[in-house]
């Protein structure tokens, strides 16, 4: 278990309080100036050396992201955009960030401001969180108050100005160039990419965007140094990750960890094993809705960090730990998540908005007994025509479940759903029949 | 994208009352000179909460003027967006998040209470005029499961009975107290937590 100093986050569960006072006295904002000081080069340097990995979901390279940024100011300004669009089913970790370690999140946005050379930051938080909205404005306020950002904030000699922009209730705006779109006032739905954000970007300027967790770690890497960083997790998956452990666990909670921790520590240490015992495992959920979930046998021995995921194909993703036991309907949780994303599908791209609401009524039927033996294939016929077909990783966000399920759970849906077609047996209902193999049927007979 | 229903009674004027006007232009100065289009998500809430809640279309035909936008570009937004009502809802909009991880901790459960308690159907209002309910999808608190949101307010670590009491204090028009319903300090884990130990009593 990671031992208590080497925690990022001190005040996760809110004990010390969030306020700037009990901030400082935890180490924010101590040493800001020098931090600036060392220069652009040797903090993206830093950051690339500690191999922190975005942390909204992708797990791209955080320093190797920001030296995208032009080095030099052109004709447009740069901005900083904090993805703070937390909607990931099972995930609630910037959730806490934002209400208890706000000024964690505002001196990296300082850092990676001055990095990436810009004056504004935008910090696109979705509407649902208005309470946790407020708390960061005061955190906002506090820090203005105290010079800590604003015109030569904290000392630096660099203005930045930071700004909350509230969303609506759009899962897809947590991909970047939908978070874009939203800000310029759109509805938001993803642009193409290239050009990438980190040249044409928020109204068409070099913008960086990161998540609200990469951001807040930054202060304290610098701080402690990137080797102390690095030597934490396993190579390649440095650092702490905060895990949120949901679903049938007797304690649901939040908690910061080493990556590369085993799965079967974190459920079981932190959150109090699962309801009915480690037996009634039936699935897990490694990284949000998105990411295909593992079995009870791969959940066994698995270690959370983005490469082994990804061998065991699925994924750290926001490293939401969903858990399933075995009092659950596999087949009607997936119809349901299935459900989320036809909700949530921005309708730009065919292949998605018709794609998720097949994949939704076919998993509903299923979960009912009512599909029929080929619709299992047909299912995974759907997932793969989505998959790689859409302009924004939804399409496989809202594939990959789907997929996952029919990996490790078929059997099961072809025990439940084992009939021939209703045209076979019952032709005579005209809406059901499908008149193309009517007709390839009836040639079939006159033969 | 949601299924949106606009409703059939309309105001027909809307303005933005004194207070309001002068938020707006405090919001306009956040974007860039020529970029005030990037309000129009703010404007928007602070239309619905002048209107009880809602916004009627003439708000939408406000904002696009006051904002030099197309109707067309505000109403796109207003639409794309689920947390803008576009038809009246109760003074207390209870919200129950029913995706797959509050779904397996029962939100069902708090459906079928909103069902008994509220009304019948999805975003219909109570008996009594200032109560209605919606399923929505998950609201990052899944830690927290089940939960709800009343208005702002998250009220989480629910069960039926706890979740009757909230609706009936709300259908009296109290605003019950928000947070966890178990007793449970923020997203700790309950009893004994093994992390951060020296700093609990700090």
């Amino acid at each position: 278990m990671l031992k208590d100093e080497d925690r990022i986050f001190k005040n996760l569960y809110n004990d010390l309080g969030a306020d700037l006072n009990s901030s400082k006295k935890r180490g924010d904002w101590t040493n800001t100036k020098d931090l600036c000081e060392k220069g652009r080069d040797w903090i993206i340097d830093e950051i690339k050396k500690s191999e922190l990995r975005g942390r909204g979901g992708a797990g791209f390279p955080t320093g190797l992201k920001w030296s995208f940024a032009p080095k030099e100011v052109g004709s447009r300004p740069h901005y900083l955009v904090i993805n703070a669009d937390e909607s990931e089913p099972g995930t609630c970790k910037d959730r806490d960030i934002l209400r208890f370690e706000p000024h964690k999140l505002l001196e990296g946005c300082l850092i990676a401001a001055y990095a990436v050379n810009s004056h504004k930051c935008y910090i696109y938080l979705r509407g649902e969180y208005y309470n946790e909205g407020i708390e960061l404005q005061k955190a906002i306020d506090e820090a203005y108050k105290d010079n800590l950002i604003g015109k030569n904030a904290s000392g630096t000699g660099w203005d930045l100005d930071i700004y909350i922009h509230y969303g609506a209730g759009a899962y897809i705006c947590g991909e970047e160039t939908a978070l874009l779109e939203s800000i310029e006032g759109n509805k938001g739905q993803p642009r193409l990419k290239p050009p990438f954000p980190a040249l044409v970007g928020l109204y068409g300027c070099p913008t960086i965007v990161n998540n609200v967790e990469t951001v807040s770690v930054v202060p304290t890497i610098l701080r402690k140094g990137s080797k102390w960083f690095a030597s934490l997790g396993k190579p390649k998956n440095t650092g702490t990750k905060i895990f949120c452990i949901s679903g049938n666990v007797n304690k649901p909670c939040n908690v910061e960890e080493e990556m590369g921790v085993p799965l079967k520590d974190l459920i079981e240490t932190h959150a109090g094993g699962v309801v009915g015992g480690w037996e009634n495992l039936q699935a897990v959920i490694p990284g949000g809705s998105s990411m295909p979930l593992l079995n009870k046998e791969i959940s066994e021995k698995i270690t959370m960090d983005f490469d082994s995921l990804v061998e065991n194909k699925s994924g750290l993703g926001t490293a939401g730990i969903v858990v399933i036991n075995k009092d659950q309907d596999i087949i009607k949780c997936f119809a349901r998540i299935a459900r989320f994303y036809k909700h949530e599908s921005c309708g730009q791209c065919t292949p998605c908005r018709e794609g998720s609401g097949w994949m939704w009524r076919i998993l509903e039927r299923m979960a009912k007994g009512e599909a029929s033996r080929e619709e299992v294939e047909m299912l995974f016929d759907v997932t793969k025509q989505i998959e790689g077909h859409t302009i924004c990783a939804f399409g496989e966000g809202s594939a990959w479940p789907v997929q996952g399920l029919l990996r490790n759970f078929k059997k099961e849906i072809i025990k439940r759903n084992n009939f021939d077609p209703l045209i076979k047996s019952n032709k005579d209902i005209p809406y059901l029949v499908d008149q193309h193999l009517l007709e390839k049927d009836n040639a079939q007979n006159k033969s | 994208m949601s299924l949106k229903k606009i409703s059939k009674d309309q105001p027909e004027k809307f303005e933005f009352n004194q207070q309001n006007l002068e938020a707006a232009k405090k919001i306009l100065l956040n974007y860039p000179k020529g970029k005030e289009k990037s309000a129009v998500m703010a404007l928007l809430y602070i239309a619905q909460r002048q209107n009880n809640n809602w916004i009627p279309l003439s708000a939408i035909k406000y904002i696009a003027k006051y904002l030099n936008m197309p109707y067309i570009k505000v109403y796109e937004v207003a639409t794309f967006y689920s947390m803008y009502n576009l038809s009246p809802v109760g003074n207390f909009h209870v919200q129950i998040c029913t995706t797959t991880p509050c779904m397996i901790r029962g939100a069902y459960k708090i459906v079928d209470v909103c069902k008994k308690k509220i009304s019948e159907k999805e975003n219909v209002l109570s008996e009594n005029g200032n109560c209605s309910w919606t399923e929505v999808e998950c609201l990052g608190a899944c830690i927290n499961a089940p939960m709800m949101q009343i208005n702002n307010d998250y009220y989480e670590d629910l069960d039926i009975r706890q979740s009757e009491k909230i609706i009936d204090e709300v259908l009296l028009g109290k605003k019950p107290k928000p947070g966890s319903y178990r007793g449970r300090i923020n997203s700790e884990p309950e009893n004994n937590r093994k992390t951060l130990l020296d700093l609990k009593n700090a």
